[in-house]
């Protein structure tokens, strides 16, 4: 037909263009990078052994042979950021994959399917929702007892509930588009919609969130770990290291501020990614 | 082909039950293109979405059988209805804006269907999905493939989601208002493919209007319902010409110049050798 020359032109993949939402997104990404780079630098190789104590060198202040000082032991400040922030890490990211993997499987088949199961699942995600979710990680801590993977399987917990009720708002909403009456009509199974047709559709909304979620589990860690129930001495972690040095902070602040400045840009990291992430793919929902 | 017999479908609404559709019963023969016109609120829409096997929670159905070439839809264990939906009946909607996947490539979508009714490869997937594009009349289908929804115009739209729903070759195919969201002229194209779909393959269809204009282009055989119920029955032309009920003479009356396009069905009977 004659107009079929224009339809090619509307076929022309549009660039999209990196205006304001754009620098959120990219700050962050180069951000995170950066951050993350450095922990997985610090899997493999730092610069001392962190645990390594030098008796002669107790909360000497920033120099060549020590960039971020030494603690109170002698223990090179900056090894041992770059491997507790490997551990504050692993516990945040082990907390938004249990919290997350739960809360997206009970919230998508709670939020899709309704009726009696919806109600089941969503009262016992009330009862979980109803403590503070620090209190929640505390009381299954004292349970269980404390260590670097029993304070993520807490914290894990803690998180469900939040990450459901999300993702069931989602599901719920998506549930009645026509692409998804569509996708029932051609006999596509229950699993299939909830996870290839769905999942795809509420990714901006989840992303965001699991950015979120992962902050609140880095400062989760941190905070618990700086009251003796996280991540356990001579392991480091970022909020261990900031409760170490507050004996110290008159004689040797630097034991506290680079810890905290790292925890501050890693979240800011995060946090500006995730926010980039819902200005760019999700501004049109 | 197609038999529905007494059908009623009722809804419960806060204990209080509300009747949408009540005993309708008809035939659809093999290759038929068979309209259904009626207001908003008239029940086609839902007798369409029994047929294809939509049943929501609230939905009661009361006695009555759909058959499809002697199988009754109704009692079919859920199952055993997937394994017919997409593959012998397909459905298509009104609004192509929101009736494709945003986040799924065109190719997929379309081949959605074959992955679950068929037992093709992968190559063999994707030469029926690009024949299927190339007859629902899109141009460059090789190109379409890699494509996602938002990058293509509502009329474009609205022909993937017809080379989506007979991909597999389905017997029936009901159409639900495919044409009230596009602009006449699409309308016209629209139409004229779903005719020329029809012949090619055999393909019987249930067109849903509420516009008769359309009907008369399109269908042989009209049903006019209101409220639930089947008020006539008959050839278009019939119906058109000698209505029997006030109702569906006050619907012919709605069409704006109704005589032009009686003329242009007179065009395309003449074109198809009727």
């Amino acid at each position: 037909m004659k107009c079929r020359g224009m339809k090619l032109k509307q076929l022309r993949i549009r660039k999209r263009k990196l205006g304001k939402t754009g620098y959120n997104f990219v700050f962050g990404l180069v951000l995170t990078a950066v951050m993350v780079g450095l922990i997985i630098l610090g899997f493999f190789w730092s610069p001392y052994d962190p645990e390594a104590m030098q008796g002669s060198l107790k909360l000497s202040g920033p120099a060549l042979a020590h960039v971020f000082g030494t603690d109170q032991f002698g223990r090179d400040v900056f090894s041992r950021i770059l491997v507790g922030a490997g551990n504050t890490l692993i516990v945040a990211l082990g907390t938004i994959v249990i919290g997350g993997g739960v809360g997206i499987l009970a919230g998508a088949v709670t939020g899709y399917f309704g009726g009696w199961l919806d109600e089941i699942l969503m009262r016992v995600n009330d009862a979980l929702a109803a403590f503070p979710s620090v209190l929640l990680a505390l009381v299954i801590i004292s349970v269980w007892g404390t260590g670097k993977y029993k304070v993520m399987l807490a914290l894990g917990i803690a998180f469900i509930p939040s990450f459901a009720r999300i993702v069931r708002g989602e599901f719920l909403r998506c549930r009645e588009e026509d692409y998804i009456v569509s996708a029932r009509l051609i006999g596509v199974s229950a699993p299939r919609i909830l996870f290839v047709h769905i999942l795809p559709n509420i990714m901006p909304a989840l992303l965001s969130a699991l950015a979120i979620g992962f902050n609140n589990a880095v400062v989760q860690e941190a905070g618990m770990s700086y009251l003796g129930i996280g991540v356990q001495p001579p392991d480091a972690s970022l909020g261990l290291m900031l409760s170490e040095s507050q004996t110290y902070l008159a004689s040797g602040p630097w034991c506290a501020i680079f810890p905290g400045i790292f925890l501050i840009l890693l979240i800011l990291g995060v946090n500006m990614l995730g926010e980039g992430i819902l200005d760019r793919f999700g501004g049109g929902r | 082909m197609l038999k529905v017999e007494n059908l009623s479908i009722y809804f419960e609404d806060n204990g209080k039950i509300q009747e949408a559709v009540r005993d309708i019963s008809f035939q659809m023969q093999d290759r038929e293109i068979l309209g259904i016109v009626g207001e908003s609120g008239s029940g086609k829409t839902m007798t369409a979405l029994t047929i294809a096997g939509l049943t929501k929670e609230h939905e009661i159905l009361e006695r009555g059988s759909i058959l499809l070439d002697d199988t009754d839809l109704l009692k079919l264990p859920p199952a055993e209805m997937r394994k017919i939906q997409g593959k012998d009946i397909s459905m298509i909607f009104q609004e192509p804006m929101t009736a494709l996947n945003p986040t799924m490539k065109i190719g997929k979508q379309v081949e959605e269907a074959l992955i679950l009714h068929t037992v093709l490869s992968k190559t063999e997937r994707r030469k029926t999905v690009i024949r299927a594009l190339e007859d629902a009349e899109l141009d460059y289908p090789d190109l379409l493939y890699g494509k996602y929804p938002h990058e293509l115009s509502g009329g474009m739209r609205q022909r993937v989601m017809i080379a989506a729903a007979i991909v597999c070759k389905p017997k029936l195919l009901i159409a639900d208002e495919p044409t009230t969201a596009l602009d006449v002229g699409t309308q016209e194209s629209i139409l004229k493919l779903l005719k020329k779909l029809n012949r090619k393959y055999d393909m019987g269809i249930l067109f849903i209007s509420h516009n008769l204009r359309v009907v008369n282009e399109l269908c042989s055989r009209v049903l006019v319902m209101k409220d639930g119920v089947i008020l006539e029955e008959g050839m278009t032309r019939e119906i058109f010409e000698n209505p029997r009920t006030e109702y569906t003479k006050e619907l012919i009356a709605a069409i704006p110049g109704h005589t032009r396009s009686t003329a242009f069905y007179e065009l395309l009977c003449a074109e198809a050798g009727e």
